[in-house]
Order: C-alpha cells, then structure tokens, then sequence
C-alpha cells in the first residue's frame, strides 16, 4: 500500500503588520480582534509601509506596540486633528486614528465631526464598548440608558445623564463623511463582516474618497463586571438593539479636496 | 535686499515662508487675524496648506501631527487661545516634536481686552501647561525682528526638537515698519529620521509621550532638562544699548523696550547714563549677562507692561549687591518716555 502524499497549505496567519507580542488587553476584550482586523486590511491593502495611525487615549493607546507601522500618541480626544495634520503633510500616505468612545465621542467630539466635515481623506477606526475602560469603566456618552457604571452607579438616567450617543447615525448626515459603517466583534459572522468593512474603509481612503468612519461595537468584561461569553451576548442583546448595524454611508464619487 | 513697509503681524506670515513653512492652521482671534488671513491667501500660491481649525485646540493638534509628520508648521493667536493650546504645547514638548506658536498678545485674565500687554510672559517662559518642560520663546521689538525671529524660532525648533513660541503684542502686530526682505527662498530639507512618514525602507517610528515602564519617565524628563541646559547655553539671545558707560540698567524687552529707547535718550540729554539690556530669548532668559553686568553697575530698573513677571527673573539674575526696582504698567496702559524717565530719576 503507497502512502499518499501529503500536500500543505496555509490557509491563514498572523498578519503581518500584527507585531508577534503578547496583547496586554484584559480577558475577552475585543480590542485584540479589532487590532488583528486592522493588520489584516492594511497587509491586504498592502499599505503598511505606506501607512501612519494615530493612536487614541485609553485601552487603544499601545496600538505602536502591536502594529508594526508608523504611529503618532494623540493627546485625548484629538486624534481626528492629528491626522488631519498628517494627512495634509503627506496626501499620499494612508493616515488612520484608533479611538475609544470616551475619546472620541465625549472629549473628541468637536474633532471628530470637524474632521467628518472637512471631508479629510482620513480612516476613522471607533471601538465603541460604552464606557471608559482604561480609567476603571466610567459612564461615556455611548453608555446605555440603566446601564451602570463606577460613575452612574444607579443606572444611566437621560435625565442628567443625556441619551446614548448613535455618532455613526450624526457623521452620516454630514455632507463630508463618505463612508461610515457599525460592525461587531462579539460572533464569528460579525467578525468576518466587520473585516469587510474596515478594509472597504482603507479602500475608500486609498481611493480618495473622503472621510470614512467604522464603528466596532465592542465587550468589555472586566468593566461591565461579567464573563467573557455574556459580554459577547450583551453586545447582541443590548448593543446592536440601540446600535444597529448596517452602512449608514457611503459615497461612491470622489469628493475629496 | 529691498525696504518694504510692513505690518508686525505680516512680517511674521512672510517670515514663516521664508522659513520653509508650507502648513499653517489656525483659529481667528484678535489681534492677530492678519496672521491667517495673509496664509490663507499666500500658503495655496506656493503649494502650501491653509487649514482654519475648529478650535486652537484642533489647531495645535494639527501642528501635533503636521510636525510629527516632518513639516515645518505654525499656528498663531492670543491669549485666551494660546490658553487652549496648552495640553497640546506640552504634548509637543513631551513627544519632542519641533513646532512654531506665534501669540500676539492681548490684555488678560479672562477675555480681557485687546489692547498690547506683556501678561503672557509668565505663561510662555514657564511651559505654561503640564508637566516638567519649557518652550524656547522669543520677543521681537520691531517689525524686523519679528521678520527674523520667526525664522529664528523654526530653527531652534528644529535643532532641539522642542516648540518654539514667538511672544509679540497688540503693538508689534499691528504696527507698520520698513523691513528689509529679500526674496522668498526656496524651502530647504531638514533630515528628520524620526518622523513619521511610512515605515518604508526602516523600522517604524512612534512619536509618543507616554512613558509607563519603571524609571522610564524620570529618564525622559532629565533628558529634557539637558536639553533646556543645552539651549541656555548655545542658544541665549540679548541685546545690549548704551551699556558701555552705563550706570544705571533698564532691563526690558519687546514693545516695552522700544518706549524705553526713547526714554533712555531723554535720560542720556540730562547726563543719567543710563543703559538697556533687552531680553531676545526670554526663555532662556538672559540671566548671565544680567549677573555680569550686575558685579560693578547696582541698579536695575524693570519696565514690563504687566503687573511685574520679569522683574522675578530679573531678581534671581541678578549679583547679590544690586536694587531691582519695578516700573508695571499692565492692562493695556502704555508707559510714555517721559514716565519712565521719571523713574529713572527716582532711583537713579
């Protein structure tokens, strides 16, 4: 009897613009996923020696050392500035921030939809996981109504507290965004979705297309105080039901400056 | 060479294109709108970028990135705004990322007025946000100087890595006087390896400021320090007046010290010999001259329009015989020769 031979071939790795270090996120964080999924779209894209991110403030802010590319530490809240700063010094690179809620929607908000509205020809990489999770799970604009957190102890109350805040839904309505899209982390489906989208995202920026903005709905057990699977359940169950996904955007002429 | 007649506030614009400076952004404010109005006209002629900010917070934020990306880029305004720009001049001087800030200054606290002062110098020769750094920052006196210095400031920027602030006011901005200018330059390349332009061909840069590890940021901050030692040792600038019979040392600097000149002619015409040090870098302040100058002559008057935040680096400057007196003029007041040389007469 001939043993047949045996042929190998590799159908996945590490990508390579994804450093091969340890993540120092907490257990069932989706913010490694996130990561790989960026590295994944920039090695496909093959941009990365063309490409410099802007990390946010927070659980984001080691994105230099995960992703093997040029990255500049934004001060909170301005990271969409200090892209547009770079963009425009350097029109042919492809310049992207990575930002939490509590940077980008609360403190950064200002940046944020100027940016959208300048139409700067930028990537915006938004892990939204409603809360403040460097700083110990603070309530952030994004925190859901009777969500609690270390500062809405009795439950997130619009009355004070304000209303969630959908900014995928507002930067849609701006004639300057060109692309914005919500995606998830939390299921296999969603995972393989969101990669779509954060490459299409590049591809736009590649494109020069315009502003585009991708959303991640995102866990955060160690803060919202549960297990890793029922955090990924939470994101179905309470996330996606007041943050829908779905492209909210997308423009299909350039109208960049 | 020509003489062109020109605004402060335009000598500076021009100035920042002979600089090489291609990227501006900026927030509108008086009294230096002059400023972005000309950049925004000028900057696109020379394939230049003019962006108008959101915010001056967006503003730095944007030299933040423009910088760290290797260009030469500059932001101007006043007062209330350079407030706003704080975190992000301090970020610059953390990640050590070279910029220009122009603050041609108005009267303060608060919204205060737009009238000429020199309330900011506490602001600008302290670091003036958080943490453990200082900006390199200078005060032209005529419109010249602002013309020059500008320039000045990119290149010390540059050679330290560090931001460099230009301290001007009302008065200086929005005053006309002869500049002798030449053509605008052709930009030149500064080599900067550490910027951030794609990974290409090396290993990837991170601009950064954030320094958790044990001991890691005690290391940065001394090696800021030996930066600032560096710069008050290559890089200190003064000028000297009638100083070679003086008794007698007037201690002054921008605007101020122009009123000063003439009330230092007046005092030369009843025989006070009488002579000015004016401070060009006020941070690094001027201090050994001061020192040296202070060993045999024991008087110093201080004129400063503000409520008196000079005359302290004046007080630690100067040899341990010597009176410091203080001639204050803040919120907008204007100190006329003939009132200086009262006090010159005073404690001559």
């Amino acid at each position: 009897m001939t043993v047949p031979e045996i042929t190998m071939e590799e159908v996945y790795s590490r990508p390579k613009v994804l450093k091969d270090v340890d993540f120092h996120f907490c257990p069932g964080c989706q913010h490694g996923t996130t990561h790989k999924l960026v590295a994944e779209a920039i090695d496909e894209s093959k941009i990365q020696d063309r490409t410099i991110g802007v990390a946010g403030v927070g659980c984001c802010v080691f994105l230099y050392n995960y992703l093997d590319i040029d990255v500049l530490e934004a001060p909170h809240g301005r990271a969409c500035a200090e892209a547009t700063g770079i963009k425009r010094v350097h029109p042919d690179k492809i310049v992207f921030t990575y930002q939490g809620d509590g940077d980008l929607a609360a403190i950064g908000m200002a940046e944020t939809v100027h940016t959208a509205n300048r139409g700067e020809n930028v990537t915006v990489i938004f892990v939204n996981n409603t809360l403040y999770g460097m700083t110990g799970g603070q309530m952030a604009p994004t925190t859901l109504l009777g969500q609690k957190t270390t500062t809405s102890p009795y439950g997130r109350n619009f009355k004070g507290d304000g209303y969630p805040i959908r900014m995928s839904e507002m930067l849609a309505t701006l004639e300057g965004s060109a692309f914005v899209a919500r995606v998830a982390c939390n299921t296999p489906a969603n995972v393989i979705k969101a990669k779509k989208v954060i490459k299409k995202a590049f591809k736009m920026q590649i494109e020069n297309m315009g502003f585009s903005f991708v959303e991640i709905l995102s866990a955060c057990p160690t803060n919202w105080k549960i297990d890793p699977v029922a955090a990924s359940r939470k994101v179905s169950e309470e996330m996606i039901p007041y943050f829908p996904l779905g492209i909210f955007k997308e423009r299909t002429t350039a109208d960049y400056l | 060479m020509n003489r062109k007649m020109m605004k402060g506030n335009i000598a500076i614009a021009e100035g920042a294109i002979h600089a090489g400076c291609r990227h501006y952004f900026g927030y509108p404010i008086t009294p230096q709108n002059d400023i972005p109005e000309y950049l925004s006209a000028e900057l696109p002629k020379i394939g230049g970028v003019f962006v108008q900010a959101e915010s001056e917070i967006a503003s730095i934020n944007m030299i933040l990135g423009a910088s760290a990306a290797g260009a030469r880029s500059m932001t101007s305004s006043s007062g209330p705004g350079v407030s706003l720009m704080q975190e992000g001049i301090s970020y610059l001087a953390g990640s050590e990322v070279p910029a220009v800030i122009v603050d041609v200054s108005r009267t303060g606290p608060g919204l205060g007025g737009i009238a000429p002062t020199q309330g900011d110098y506490k602001q600008v020769t302290s670091g003036g946000g958080h943490g453990d750094y200082y900006t390199i920052t200078l005060a032209p006196s005529s419109v010249q100087e602002m013309f020059e210095l500008v320039q000045t400031a990119f290149d010390l920027a540059d050679k330290y890595r560090n931001p460099a602030i230009l301290l001007t006011d009302a008065i200086l901005g929005q005053m006309k006087e002869p500049v002798v200018i030449g053509p605008r330059p052709e930009p030149t390349v500064q080599e900067k390896p550490w910027a951030l332009t794609g990974n290409k061909g090396r290993s990837s840069n991170v601009v950064k400021s954030l320094f958790l590890g044990d001991g890691e940021m005690e290391i940065q901050n001394w090696k800021l320090a030996e930066k600032y030692e560096r710069l008050r040792a290559e890089d200190t600038m003064y000028e000297e007046m009638w100083m070679d019979d003086a008794e007698f040392i007037i201690v002054s600097f921008g605007s101020c010290s122009r009123m000063v000149q003439s009330a230092i002619r007046l005092a030369r015409e009843d025989g006070l010999k009488v002579g000015l040090i004016r401070p060009i870098t006020i941070y690094p302040f001027p201090e050994k001259i001061i020192k040296k100058r202070t060993d045999s002559i024991n008087k110093v008057l201080v004129v400063e329009m503000n409520t008196g935040q000079m005359v302290k680096d004046v007080k630690i400057s100067v040899s341990r015989n010597a009176d410091v007196f203080l001639y204050a003029r803040p919120g907008g007041a204007l100190p006329t020769p003939l009132e200086i040389l009262e006090q010159i007469k005073k404690y001559y």
